[in-house]
This record gives structure tokens, C-alpha cells and sequence, in this order.
């Protein structure tokens, strides 16, 4: 399965559940959001699974003013 | 939040109480703030202002008013359309109580007494009548409006409440101009003064300012009537209408009046007499709360009062006014809602203010500004 | 010293912080501490998937701080509505510092787009807190459009300038029925007193916390400066005083 993670293509093995893929990049759950195929995600959303040609981006809070 | 609404924000008694124990210091600290609150605002209404005060407070007052206004004087003309009124107002010489002799022009009269003041100069009118619209509703108004409108740049009305169509249909003859005195803020003395007729719902009366904003009237006046009830928190809450107001309809300008009840006016005997004193302290205070306001002070007042308020904020006048309908052309004053103090002429005030130092402005405003035709 | 009262809520503090450009997070959490902020600004950013970062909320205490993200990085209104849901999605309470600065070279905000990514954010419920001009009029449309605060420039973010938009600002709070909120621009603790004379309801820094070699301290001496210049406000300062120009007083009248 071919997925397109904050704009690099990712090829995983077998189908994933948003969280599943948010074990494998080692995140925190409830430290991110997601926007998949330009929806935003609520965090009940997460054991979505997901297909192949997926677009998500996964966003994080950081320093800012 | 409507008016209405931010009203209750602010109960009388406690207002009351703020206003009459603010101290020496609390209006002290109240003078130098920039911009005032509305806690600021009452303590500068304090009878315990001393007369240091008062002059420091005239003096911030007067130089605001030259920043804003430079030495400008707007002078305008009350012109009397109709005294018919279904109102029992219980201080007013048109209420319905009262038997005069009743008149609404024709617009043959409407015609000539415009044109009478403006062979005397005047540009802004103010068109005036009570509460009776089979006689002087909004069609008349209309139709008063088209037959005058040529002689003069500016129109106001000082009328019965309208519902926002009606303020839509005053804006769309050419009105620019709202007055609209609650009379008084105190809802109870409000319904004791105001027993009968249509003027008897509060409610309707406080929120047409905001109907006329809302309609795109380009200037909203605002006051009480001195001297009817509690005038502390008359005054106050007047400050907080304007306030409202000019936050709320931002493209319009916010005026506010004066008017103050004198002696036995109408056979009626007021609730309190304003004194000099405490007029000239409303005036400072309301300039320091509301810089960019227009202050109006009618020829109610006496030449020797106006002549020494004429720095201390206020930017608008009437002059040479007649308060009855048909006045400027018949002299027939019997029909005359009040009787005037000032009885200077047009003319006179014209000199009175260059001498000193005063532009007199007859017109600051013209609908053909706005490319309509006329 | 009053309470700070924006959308019914209220705050102890007038003093914003933001958490950009800190040396490390320590730094931040001291800067933030010291500065007795209750109201913290964060961005959004994408995750770097190849190398995560340790989380900055896992630094900021949410029972002692409102969480205020921002968008910046918008370059119009599309962006900016985007980035305020994503921070609302993320757990946010619906509160919004709207920044659109499409300019890359002074981030200066967007008049046009943050007015309309205002009237948008509003209907949908989020409490907007704009970054904008210090421009009168489109503070009003602001206010207008139902924004819980207004918050005019001082100078260019981060350039530590001071207010240079003295005049802009003091009619913006003259006429405001909003809380006004200086951000950007304000380098010494000096600035910051000065917006709160003047009568600003807040300010908000964050450079000159983070671009200093002890933020700890930084965060201490605005604390300081914005209490000073609330409560020199509030006493009332003392008039400027030029030449009388009435020969005799304005109210004599009243005695003669």
C-alpha cells in the first residue's frame, strides 16, 4: 500500500489503521492531527483504515508567537 | 446585545450610589485617564466635584473639542411641521391633555417657512411633529421632505419612533439626521410620565436609534430630559446610549442634547432643576466620555449661558428658533411647544461666534455629495 | 491588579507569551513561568516523519496555560480557516490567534484576508483574536465581524522596534469595545509598559523573551513592565502640561 505522508510517498506492507500508522512512526496520538485526503480527522476517526493512494498530512504543534 | 440589554447591565440605584460617593480622588484619577470607563464617566458626574475639578475638567474638554472640531460651530433650525399628538406627555405642550390650537402645515406652508430659513442662511433643518400619523405620519414626512428638501443641504427629524422600514424610507427621501430623546432612562417614571399613546412603550422608543442605524442614518442624537427625574443617572445612562451607539453603527456620527426643564414649564413643575453648574459638568464629562461627539445646546438656554458653554465642547446650535408650527411665517406663537430663551437672530449669533473667534458652518453636508440627484 | 477579560473569560495576566524561536524548551517553560502569562500562543507545523520531535505540548502545563494556536504560515484566508480547525481538531479549546502575513520579508498581516478569515472563523464558533495593522477602521470591521480582541502591530514581528504605530494605537484603543492587544514589535519591557499607559487591555512578546541569553529573567522584567504601565493607567497619569492658552478660567462664569 502506497501512502503520501506530509508530501513524501511511503510504500508500507499491509493495511494499516491511522493509528496502527501512528505506532509505526512512533507518535503520539494525542499529540497530532490529521488530515486525510484533505479531511480533518477527529481523534474517534483514528481506527480508519486506511487505502491505498492515501493522502494525509499529520501536523503537530511547535513554537510560535 | 441590543441596547436594552446593556441597560440592565447598569442598575440604577448602584449607579446612582457611584455617582453621588464618588470622592475627590476617585474623580481625580477619573480626570487624567485617557479614555474613560464607564466607572470613570460616573464619578465625573459627582456632585462632589470641586471647582478645581470642574476647571481642569472644562479645560480638557475645550482642547478635545479644538483637536476634533477646530472652533466650528454647526448652527441649525428647528422647523416645526405639525404639534397634533395622541401622547398625554405629561410635561410637553403639545400632549394630547393640553388645548391649543392644533396645525399641521400644508406643503404650501412647509415651502415657505423653508425658505424663510434659508434666506436666513440656514442649510441644516430639523423637521419636527408629534405623534399623530393620519395627520404627519411617514407619507407626510415624505412628502414634506421632497417639497423642502431644495432648501437646504441637510434634513433631521425629530419625530415619532419609526420601525426600521420607516427609518429606510426617511434615508431614502434624503433624512440624514435622527433626534430622539428617551426622555428619560427610569422605565417606571417613564410610564407615570408617559400614561397613554404610543410613546407609552419604552421598549419600542430605546431601541429606535439602533433601528435607524440599522437603516443607514448618518447621524443618531441621543439625550434626556433634564430636570424629569433622576438626572445623574439620566445623564449616564445617555453617555452609555451614545457610547452604544457610536461603538455599534461606526459609520454614523452620535450626537447628544441638552435639553434642560426649566421652572413651572407647561404648568409642569420638574423633579429637579438642573443648575448651570451641573449642565457645564454633563457637557465636560459627556466630552471627555465620547471625544468625537456632536454636543448640541438649543436656544432653550439663555445667550449668557450659551455664549460662556461655547468652548467648553459644544459643536452644534440652533438660532432665531420658533418652536411652532407655521412660526417663521405667522406670528402666531400660541402653538409653541416651549418657549425659547436665546432670542437672538441668526444673524446675531453669526457675528456673536466670529467675534469670537468661532466659524460659524451653515453647511457641512449635501446629499449631491453622495451624486444623487436632487 | 484587574483581571483581563476576553470572551467572558478571565485571565490575572496581561502579558501574552509566544513560544517561537526559544533556545531549548526549558528556556521557553522559564520564560513562560517567570512571566506569569496565563496565555501561550503555538503554531502548527507538519510532523517530520523521518526524525519526530519531542512534543512541545508535553512541556506546556494546560491547567495553568490557555493554549492559543495561531496560523501562521497562512498566506490568505483559506489557509488561515484551515489551520484554525486543525488546532480545534487537535483538542484546542476554539480559541484562535488569526495571523494571515503573506509578505515573506516583514510578516506584516493582510488586511483584506484576515477580515475575511474573521467573519468565517466567527460563524464558526471560534474566538478570534487577530493579528492585524494598526489600522482604525479595520479595527472596527474587526469588531465588527465579532472578533473577541483586536491586536495591532507595533513594529514588525521580531524587530524589537518599540511602538511605532503610537498614534494608530492610541485611536484604535480610543475607539475599540474589545480588548486591544499590542503583539509585535515590543523589545524592552519599557515598550511594554508604555502600550499598557497608554491604555492597551494586553501585549504579547515573544522575541524578545526568546532572543535573550536569560529568558527566566526576560519574563520577569515584562512581567514587571506590564504591571507597572496597568497600574500607572489605572492611577491615572499625571497631565502633559503646555502652555495655558485661556487667558482666564473656562469656568468662571459659574461664580461670578
Amino acid at each position: 500500500m502506497q501512502l503520501k505522508i506530509n508530501g513524501q510517498n511511503r510504500e508500507f506492507d499491509h493495511q494499516l489503521s491511522i493509528s496502527g500508522l501512528l505506532q509505526q512512526l512512533q507518535l503520539a496520538p494525542e499529540r497530532v492531527v490529521i488530515e486525510l485526503n484533505t479531511k480533518i480527522l477527529t481523534a474517534e476517526a483514528h481506527e480508519t483504515l486506511l487505502n491505498d493512494g492515501d493522502t494525509l498530512e499529520i501536523i503537530q504543534f511547535v513554537g510560535g508567537g | 446585545m441590543s441596547f436594552e440589554q446593556q441597560l440592565q447591565q447598569y442598575p440604577q440605584q448602584e449607579i446612582h450610589e457611584l455617582v453621588r460617593n464618588a470622592t475627590p480622588q476617585r474623580i481625580e484619577q477619573a480626570l487624567h485617564r485617557p479614555r474613560l470607563s464607564m466607572e470613570d464617566f460616573a464619578a465625573l458626574l459627582s456632585p462632589q466635584l470641586t471647582d478645581d475639578q470642574l476647571e481642569a475638567m472644562a479645560n480638557r474638554a475645550h482642547k478635545i473639542t479644538k483637536q476634533r472640531f477646530g472652533r466650528t460651530i454647526l448652527l441649525y433650525a428647528p422647523l416645526y411641521l405639525s404639534n397634533e399628538c395622541h401622547n398625554g406627555c405629561k410635561y410637553c405642550g403639545f400632549s394630547a391633555d393640553n388645548h391649543l390650537p392644533r396645525k399641521t402645515l400644508s406643503l404650501d406652508e412647509v415651502e415657505r417657512e423653508a425658505k424663510l430659513l434659508r434666506d436666513q442662511g440656514f442649510r441644516h433643518m430639523l423637521l419636527l411633529t408629534g405623534e399623530a400619523p393620519e395627520a404627519a405620519g411617514i407619507d407626510y414626512l415624505e412628502t414634506a421632505i421632497k417639497t423642502m428638501k431644495h432648501h437646504c443641504g441637510s434634513v433631521s427629524i425629530e419625530v415619532f419612533p419609526m420601525d426600521t422600514n420607516g427609518y429606510k424610507r426617511m434615508v431614502d427621501a434624503g433624512v440624514d439626521g435622527l433626534t430622539l430623546y428617551q426622555e428619560t432612562y427610569d422605565p417606571d417614571l417613564y410610564r407615570q410620565l408617559h400614561p397613554y399613546g404610543p410613546k407609552s412603550d419604552y421598549s419600542y422608543r430605546l431601541a429606535a436609534p439602533e433601528r435607524a442605524g440599522e437603516a443607514g442614518m448618518r447621524r443618531i442624537g441621543v439625550g434626556a430630559l433634564l430636570g424629569l427625574g433622576d438626572c445623574l443617572t439620566d445623564v449616564f445612562y445617555t453617555g452609555l446610549h451614545a457610547l452604544y451607539l457610536a461603538r455599534k453603527f461606526w459609520r454614523t456620527q452620535v450626537t447628544i442634547s441638552f435639553p434642560r426643564m426649566r421652572p413651572a414649564e407647561g404648568g409642569y413643575q420638574p423633579n429637579s432643576i438642573v443648575s448651570d453648574r451641573q449642565l457645564t459638568q454633563f457637557i465636560c464629562a459627556l466630552r471627555l466620555l465620547i471625544p468625537d461627539a456632536g454636543l448640541i445646546l438649543s436656544t432653550r438656554e439663555s445667550s449668557e449661558l450659551r455664549d460662556n458653554l461655547l468652548p467648553l465642547g459644544i459643536t452644534q446650535m440652533s438660532a432665531g428658533s420658533c418652536t411652532a408650527p407655521g412660526g417663521y411665517g405667522d406670528d402666531d406663537h400660541e402653538s409653541e411647544q416651549f418657549a425659547i430663551s436665546d432670542e437672538r437672530s441668526p444673524a446675531e449669533m453669526e457675528a456673536l461666534l466670529r467675534a469670537r473667534g468661532y466659524d460659524p458652518v451653515w453647511k457641512d453636508w449635501d446629499s449631491a455629495f453622495l451624486n444623487e440627484a436632487s | 491588579m484587574d483581571k483581563l477579560v476576553i470572551a467572558g473569560r478571565e485571565f490575572n495576566s496581561r502579558l501574552m507569551v509566544g513560544t517561537g524561536k526559544f533556545a531549548s524548551n526549558q528556556a521557553m517553560v522559564d520564560a513562560m513561568e517567570n512571566s506569569g502569562s496565563e496565555i501561550v500562543t503555538v503554531a502548527l507545523r507538519r510532523v517530520d516523519i523521518d526524525s519526530p520531535e519531542d512534543s512541545l505540548l508535553s512541556h506546556i502545563d494546560p491547567n495553568r496555560y490557555l493554549l492559543l494556536p495561531n496560523t501562521s504560515g497562512a498566506r490568505d484566508a483559506e489557509e488561515a480557516i484551515r489551520l484554525a480547525r486543525l488546532a480545534r481538531a487537535a483538542g484546542c479549546e476554539p480559541w484562535v490567534k488569526l495571523e494571515v502575513t503573506p509578505d515573506p520579508y516583514y510578516l506584516l498581516p493582510d488586511p483584506v484576508e484576515t477580515l475575511k478569515a474573521a467573519e468565517v472563523l466567527v460563524k464558526e464558533g471560534f474566538i478570534v483574536l487577530p493579528y492585524m495593522p494598526a489600522d482604525p477602521v479595520l479595527a472596527r470591521h474587526l469588531e465588527e465581524a465579532g472578533t473577541a480582541t483586536v491586536m495591532p502591530l507595533g513594529a514588525p514581528i521580531g524587530t524589537n522596534r518599540g511602538i511605532r504605530t503610537r498614534d494608530l494605537i492610541s485611536i484604535i484603543i480610543e475607539q475599540s469595545g474589545v480588548p486591544v492587544v499590542v503583539d509585535a514589535g515590543l523589545g524592552a519591557p519599557s515598550h511594554a509598559a508604555e502600550a499598557m499607559e497608554m491604555g492597551a487591555d494586553a501585549v504579547l512578546v515573544n522575541t524578545a523573551l526568546a532572543d535573550t541569553p536569560d529568558p527566566a529573567a526576560m519574563g520577569r522584567a515584562f512581567k514587571k513592565g506590564v504591571e507597572a504601565g496597568r497600574e500607572a493607567y489605572l492611577a491615572g497619569l499625571g497631565p502633559q502640561r503646555d502652555k495655558a492658552e485661556a487667558s482666564s478660567p473656562l469656568t468662571g462664569f459659574l461664580r461670578d
